[in-house]
């Protein structure tokens, strides 16, 4: 892998040692309309958490309250020994890939891509950073492009590097699968679980779909209704579902 | 899985659609008949007048009209202005636009009254607005008079208060424009950009003004032509001498009385240039403004 | 279905209604009434139009000749002579015309509009300063003083003709910092203190009273505005017209004039 100038030992993250990324702490109270969501829970860093619940259940609220996208009503989120809860988004390392990817339309691929570091430095350097990622991701040939002229799998990837790029510490994935067609989620979520174990960092991702959770997660946590209500991996959900809810969302999976 | 069968475009909701797609399909063929005649009188309305103007305008003259000082000044002195008055706006109306965007979460009395006043140059009669602003900035309003005695500076029958009234009268369409814009753009964008370490100024800077540029575009050009067709505050609160203050409207409303040609001539110029520069700009940096 | 074309129609009758409201309303009424104007039928209605430094001075005759007429209602509009001729030139319904300089008349007179014009009065010009003269103005040349803030009235009005005319005969070259369409945008700019000086008409200076203090020129007498008045010929009401054109050059009306300070014809 060519180290393109300005990006740093961690753009090759199969040589980064996982003992080195920091966990994700988060116990967080976040109240949504008249009701309260509150879930608690660790991920380490390599072992990807998918949380799982049916429409409602304020997965992608947890998630916001982590990143920063809303404000916390009581808890605590910590990145290794850093509380980010205080902290404005920019400052939290915390990198998310939205449900519809949420690309700049202004911007090319490789400006979106590139974004992050645009941020820090010049443009000639962050482009120059960018490459390494385009490259991997395979985004070269669609590095001018706009993001008005990508599918949907392309933008997916695109949204991705873009958030990896910026080299987080954690990294949060809101229901990647669901914006595809169903005939390339199969092959679009092999590809993300590879770039989230190149990743390496604690990750973790929302989702309906224990399809998702089973390629992408080692474990899994239910939330219903704004409560967790069990905690563990695919395995033991299915030994013993906690609710009807679990029992259902296996059944009806299959896979 | 050869073709990628996925092959939609556009992801997120922002405010751009992939060119081509979406057009209005033509409603013309499909209108009630009576709403067509009354659209029909309404565009007539609107565009005899201007043709009358055209017709009857002394075109064997028009070269020696056009070329008069008188003319040339007016001419000079209106662009001059209108283009300073536009810039100002930029400045003044983009912050404002952001300010009404976000005070959708304000409540509501706050949030009414903001936009009361901004929409107020709106709905007065320019000379009111003219009035007002001579009894703030004139020689005995509060402003006018701390310029004077602090700065020695005096406002009225000054270019500079050409731009003034110019601004007052204007600012709000600028602002109004960039407001729908902001409000139209997606604001996750914003957030994923402080996910990916923008802080709040880089926010406005790489993402909210680039996507709202269209409106801004648009915004300039009301303003810039809102500016330009400009009288009743302007003589009454910068007055009326040629070279100075004495833009084209004013210019044709004084021609009117001692040589109804010249303020013929007059009123076509003022006609060119609108359409010009409505027509010119709109295709170049507007492509996605519904005409 | 019944319902869908309802609805059509009604639009297009509500359309039919607007054009026509929209229709009458911009035609005016100058259609010559064929019912006599005596005190048992509908008053009429004569519109004048007036010089704007004729202003306080018709507002008195007005009412005094609606005294003594009171089956005929006079509305009046004042403006820059220059400005009144062109919109009687362009159809404006207009009974009456009073012009303060002979000019503009003459443009209503080429026009075909009016008949034997007759000047009722005259009238001069005065420099005024705001109450209490605050630059301390003391004379006409006081107007060359680019220091000052000074107003003009436009050379295209009667008003702006006089005063280029008196500048050249006291030779002096005016700096002037805006030229108005009527004399009364020139008072106003003087009352609200927006200026140090301006040369208005001495009856302007006198129906501002207080808010103003006025100051002789000298060399004004020589130069006069002549004031016509003439009834126009495609009048509503040529009687009525004819009546108020009397009633001004009469003695009541001379006497009003008088009273502003108009000089007489």
């Amino acid at each position: 892998m060519t180290d393109a100038a300005g990006a740093s030992s961690a753009a090759d993250p199969s040589s980064a040692a996982t003992a080195t990324r920091p966990s994700l702490h988060a116990d967080v109270v976040v109240a949504r309309g008249e009701t309260r969501i509150a879930a608690a829970f660790d991920v380490a860093p390599g072992h990807p958490l998918a949380v799982i619940g049916p429409n409602g259940a304020g997965k992608s609220s947890v998630l916001a309250a982590i990143a920063g996208l809303v404000p916390l009503e009581s808890g605590r989120v910590a990145i290794g020994a850093r509380s980010v809860d205080r902290m404005p988004p920019e400052r939290r390392r915390i990198g998310v890939l939205f449900q519809d990817y949420v690309l700049f339309p202004h911007l090319t691929v490789r400006d979106n891509v590139a974004f992050a570091a645009r941020m820090r430095g010049s443009r000639a350097a962050a482009r120059a950073a960018a490459e390494p990622w385009l490259d991997r991701y395979g985004l070269l040939a669609l590095a001018d492009r706009f993001p008005a002229q990508l599918s949907g799998g392309q933008a997916q990837r695109v949204a991705l590097a873009r958030a990896l790029a910026a080299e987080p510490d954690v990294l949060l994935l809101d229901e990647p699968m669901s914006a595809l067609d169903v005939e390339v989620r199969a092959d679009m979520r092999a590809e993300l679980a590879t770039h989230v174990r190149e990743f390496g960092g604690a990750t973790v991702l929302v989702t309906h779909s224990p399809a998702d959770a089973a390629a992408l997660a080692d474990s899994v946590l239910v939330l219903e209704r704004g409560r967790v209500t069990q905690r563990g991996t695919l395995e033991e959900l299915r030994a013993s579902p906690a609710t009807p809810y679990v029992e259902r969302m296996l059944a009806a999976s299959g896979e | 899985m050869a073709a990628p069968v996925s092959d939609r475009p556009g992801i997120g909701r922002g405010p751009r659609r992939a060119r081509g797609a979406q057009r209005g399909s033509s409603v013309a063929g499909r209108l009630a008949w009576p709403v067509a005649v009354v659209a029909g009188i309404a565009l007539a309305v609107l565009v005899l007048p201007l043709a009358a103007l055209v017709v009857r305008a002394p075109w064997g003259d028009l070269t020696e009209l056009l070329a008069r000082e008188s003319v040339l000044q007016a001419l000079v002195l209106s662009f001059t202005t209108a283009t300073v008055a536009t810039a100002c706006c930029l400045v003044l109306g983009v912050p404002l636009a952001a300010l009404l965007a976000r005070a959708a979460d304000w409540p509501t009395l706050p949030r009414r009254a903001l936009r009361a006043a901004v929409t107020v140059p709106l709905v007065l009669p320019p000379v009111v607005g003219g009035i007002a602003l001579l009894m703030l900035l004139g020689r005995r309003g509060p402003i006018g008079q701390l310029l004077e005695e602090s700065f020695g500076v005096t406002v009225p029958f000054t270019t500079g208060a050409v731009v003034i009234a110019q601004v007052f009268v204007s600012l709000p369409f600028l602002t109004f424009a960039v407001e729908g814009a902001l409000r139209s753009a997606d604001r996750r964008t914003e957030l994923a950009a402080a996910t990916l370490g923008a802080s709040r100024w880089q926010v406005f800077r790489h993402v909210t003004l680039p996507l709202v540029a269209p409106g801004v575009a648009a915004g300039a050009v009301l303003c810039f032509t809102r500016a330009l067709g400009e009288f009743g505050a302007t003589i009454t609160f910068a007055g009326s001498l040629p070279g100075v203050t004495r833009t084209l409207p004013i210019a044709s409303y004084l021609a009117m009385q001692s040589d109804p040609d010249e303020a013929i001539a007059l009123a076509l110029l003022l006609l060119a240039v609108s359409v010009i520069v409505l027509l010119g700009l709109r295709d170049r940096w507007l492509p996605e403004v519904r005409a | 279905m019944t319902g869908r074309f309802a609805g059509s129609a009604a639009v297009a009758a509500l359309a039919a209604l607007v054009l026509a409201g929209c229709a009458s309303a911009g035609a005016g009424g100058t259609t010559p009434s064929a019912v006599p104007t005596e005190a048992d039928t509908e008053p009429t209605t004569l519109t004048v139009f007036a010089a704007a430094s004729l202003t306080e001075a018709f507002d008195e005759v007005a009412e005094q000749f609606e005294a003594e007429h009171p089956s005929v209602e006079v509305t009046l509009s004042y403006g820059g002579s220059a400005a009144l001729a062109q919109q009687v030139v362009e159809g404006a319904p207009v009974d009456v015309f009073a012009s303060a300089a002979e000019p503009p008349m003459q443009t209503v007179v080429d026009a075909g509009l009016a008949s034997d014009p007759g000047v009722f009065a005259t009238n001069t010009l005065e420099l005024v300063v705001p109450a209490g003269n605050p630059a301390g103005v003391t004379g006409l040349d006081d107007l060359a003083d680019a220091g000052l803030r000074i107003a003009l009235c436009d050379a295209s009005v009667p008003c702006g003709a006089a005063s280029v005319k008196l500048l050249e005969q006291e030779g002096l070259v005016a700096a002037p910092d805006t030229l108005e369409s009527d004399v009364k945008a020139v008072l106003t700019k003087v009352s609200l203190g927006e200026v140090d000086a301006a040369l208005v008409y001495r009856t302007d200076v006198i129906a501002a009273g207080d808010e103003v203090e006025g100051i002789e020129v000298p060399g004004a007498a020589s130069v006069v505005n002549r004031y016509p008045i003439a009834a126009l010929t495609e009048a509503g009401d040529p009687d009525a017209a004819a009546e108020f054109v009397a009633f001004v050059t009469g003695d009541a009306g001379r006497a009003v004039l008088a009273e502003a300070g108009f000089g007489k014809p």
